[in-house]
């Protein structure tokens, strides 16, 4: 018999039913919802007078919509829409009896944050939110992943989820990342290599010496743009550094039951002749800081490169390139280094974490954004926040001249008035250049927290080795 | 849920590969806590411009294609956010049926929780609806998801594969809730071996 890989023994261990055709039901351990995705699933409890089955499973925060400026407790300072959404929200949090963090608590951020940060992330777990960024908590072992406002509802009322397995894709990264290599290039230039459709139908295990030797921080962040490929969750066996990182959180099991969950956990990994349907590998010294030039994920290239010609695709990638130079402002064939900015986002849900934002402040300490540039930090929750400012790093972003804001997604979607105007390039440490998505015409360069603080002192794309290299 | 059954219908092109649910309907229209109304904002800034008139060329503005009931659509359709608010504003145009050769996974889960039947088919019989779409208003198709077909305007049938699961609540139109709901008894089985199990959970 062949052995399992870690996906299929999470599965087997949330198995509730499995109907002759294959599909099954799946109990979901935690659920995380946020203001945007949830309103139309309580309003269809309600409608239905349904319950929420497992509320103590249940946890909300508002995040994607929030205003990241000081006095937004008083929710007249939101835009209307926002403060129906936020509003709903806490009503239907206490209506229903779920766990919730508001505004007004530090411990507020954004939902693939608090998560982990508070403990209720833990390995060997189903976690489920409706948000596809979901897959970050498979950083953790746990099978996690997005689901729409539907399922949102089918979890609030059953705690299960219907389900279809999917393949095993194992993702290698072997060897050592070289300096300034960041989790984010990993992650963007396993997009690169399959295509943002490449994961689609798969759940990705990532793993390999330079997965391993990624803080949870960094494994969160690969895990996180696992959706980006297409895949349904990505997952990373959990090790030492995992069980240490989730010790003493809140939420984490304490005295026997830890001692109990600790030995399960160590259960959790991939047995060496398990069947994989697919199998990338990668050298980790062959990655470069990486850059999107276009308006998709896979549209990733090394910082040394150079804007492609649509005529080097094929098929409807041709139509799709010529429209991203379009829609970007790039004439094939410009090096990528030239490409002004004129905004640095520092925050979310991939690059939202103190590791990050202390990365990017080592890059920019007792320096400056380039004239005309505009910079924004934002952490990824209130306690990421405290803790910069116990670093003192709100104070090196503040000298540099970046903004210093408050918990939630902000830029990274435009929900809120934290947006590009039309035309405006920003370098950004989120996770999607999508058209529009930052703001109607805003155009998106996605890289990795170290490079962007570099863009904004050159006020161009830049290399972070060549930037280091020369200023030191 | 309304029930799916048969469709004839008028099949708007869209041949553009990585659609994504940002263009499908941009955040902007987020902020409703309803599911309907979101029709007026499909596609909206590839609809509209910025002063909010239409734009003539995209081709659901096309006076051929504004009833359209159908999409022919390029790889890897509706990637990017889980936002289920892009089928809600799909269905809430009209539109019942998306045919490509891929569609993300969220998306395409999503379509069959609103009553849309998403199609996937080989990039070369998508190349023959696509054309037949680009026909107009006269090229009628006819969806039937008992018999599992699309048959174009000039009578070409193709098959399609749908699982059988979701075919079986596409057509009676049944509430996944409900089904699973009958299986109470199965998961509180399972939760109390959990409570036993994996108590810290
Ligand atoms: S930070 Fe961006 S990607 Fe992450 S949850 Fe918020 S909006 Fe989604």
């Amino acid at each position: 018999m062949t052995g399992k890989t870690l996906y299929d023994k999470i599965w087997d261990a949330h198995l509730v039913d499995q109907a002759e055709d294959g599909t099954c039901l799946l109990y979901i351990d935690r659920h995380l919802v946020h203001e945007v995705t949830s309103p139309q699933a309580f309003e269809g409890l309600r409608m239905s007078g349904r319950k929420v089955h497992a509320p103590d499973k249940t946890i909300a925060v508002p995040d994607h919509n929030v205003p990241t400026t000081e006095g937004r407790e008083n929710t007249a300072n939101m835009t209307e829409e926002s403060r129906i959404q936020v509003e709903a929200l806490d009503r239907n949090a206490r209506e229903f009896g779920i766990h919730y963090y508001p505004v007004t608590d530090i411990r507020q951020g954004i939902v693939h944050i608090v998560g982990p940060e508070q403990g209720w992330t833990l390995p060997g777990m189903t976690v489920v939110c409706g948000d596809s960024h979901t897959a970050t908590h498979g950083a953790f072992g746990a099978l996690a992943h997005g689901i729409g406002t539907s399922e949102v509802e089918h979890v609030l009322a059953t705690q299960t989820l219907i389900q279809k397995k999917s393949k095993n894709m194992k993702v290698e990264i072997t060897g050592q990342l070289p300096p300034y290599v960041t989790a984010k290039d990993i992650t963007l230039a396993v997009i690169g290599l399959t295509g943002t459709a490449g994961g689609t139908g798969y759940v990705i295990e990532y793993c390999g010496q330079a997965i391993r030797d990624l803080s949870m921080e960094g494994r969160m962040t690969v895990c996180n743009m696992a959706i980006e490929g297409g895949a349904r969750a990505g997952l990373i066996a959990p090790d030492e550094k995992t069980f240490a990182y989730v010790m003493g959180r809140p939420h984490a099991p304490k005295g026997a039951q830890w001692e109990a969950a600790l030995s399960w956990w160590k259960t959790l990994k991939s047995d060496d002749d398990a069947h994989w349907d697919k199998v990338v590998t990668i050298r980790a010294e062959d990655i470069a800081p990486v850059v999107t030039w276009g308006t998709s994920p896979e549209d990733v290239l090394p910082i040394t490169g150079q804007v492609p010609d649509p005529s080097e695709f094929q098929g409807g990638k041709v139509e799709a390139a010529r429209r991203s130079l379009d829609y970007m402002g790039l004439t094939p064939g410009m090096k990528l280094t030239d490409i002004k900015v004129d905004a640095v986002f520092i925050g979310s849900c991939t690059n939202g974490r103190i590791e990050d934002l202390r990365a990017a402040a080592d890059i920019l300490r007792g320096r400056k954004l380039a004239p005309g540039v505009r910079g924004m930090v934002v952490p990824g929750s209130g306690l990421v926040r405290a803790q910069a400012e116990e670093e003192g790093l709100d104070t090196v972003f503040k000298q540099a001249g970046f903004e210093w804001r408050l918990a939630g997604c902000s830029m990274c979607l435009g929900m809120n008035p934290d947006q590009l105007a039309p035309g405006e390039r920003c370098a950004a440490t989120s996770n999607r250049n999508f058209e529009g998505r930052m703001g109607r015409g805003g155009r998106t360069h996605l890289m990795s927290p170290v490079m962007a603080a570099a863009a904004a002192v050159t006020g161009h794309l830049t290399d972070v080795r060549e930037f280091v290299a020369e200023t030191v | 849920m309304d029930k799916f059954e048969k469709l004839t219908g008028i099949a708007a092109p869209l041949p553009l590969v990585n659609v994504d649910t940002d263009m499908i309907i941009p955040k902007q229209f987020l902020k409703t806590i309803k599911r309907t109304g979101l029709g007026v904002n499909l596609f909206d800034e590839m609809r509209y411009d910025e002063q909010g008139n239409e734009i003539a060329d995209f081709v659901l503005n096309q006076p051929a294609y504004r009833q359209a009931e159908i999409l022919i659509a390029g790889e890897n359709f509706g990637c990017g956010s889980s936002r289920e608010h892009a089928p809600w504003a799909i269905r809430d145009f009209g539109i019942r049926c998306i045919v490509a050769p891929g569609f993300a996974d969220i998306f395409f889960n999503n379509c069959f929780k609103n009553g849309i039947l998403p199609v996937v088919l080989p990039q070369e019989q998508v190349d023959i609806l696509m054309k037949d779409a680009e026909k107009g208003a006269n090229a009628r198709m006819i969806v039937d998801l008992e018999t599992q077909t699309i048959t174009t305007s000039d009578g070409v049938e193709i098959g399609f594969d749908v699982d059988p699961f979701r075919k079986h609540c596409l057509l009676e139109g049944l509430d996944d809730i409900g089904l699973t709901l009958e299986k109470a008894p199965a998961i509180a089985g399972f939760e109390a071996r959990m409570a036993q199990e994996r108590p810290w959970i």
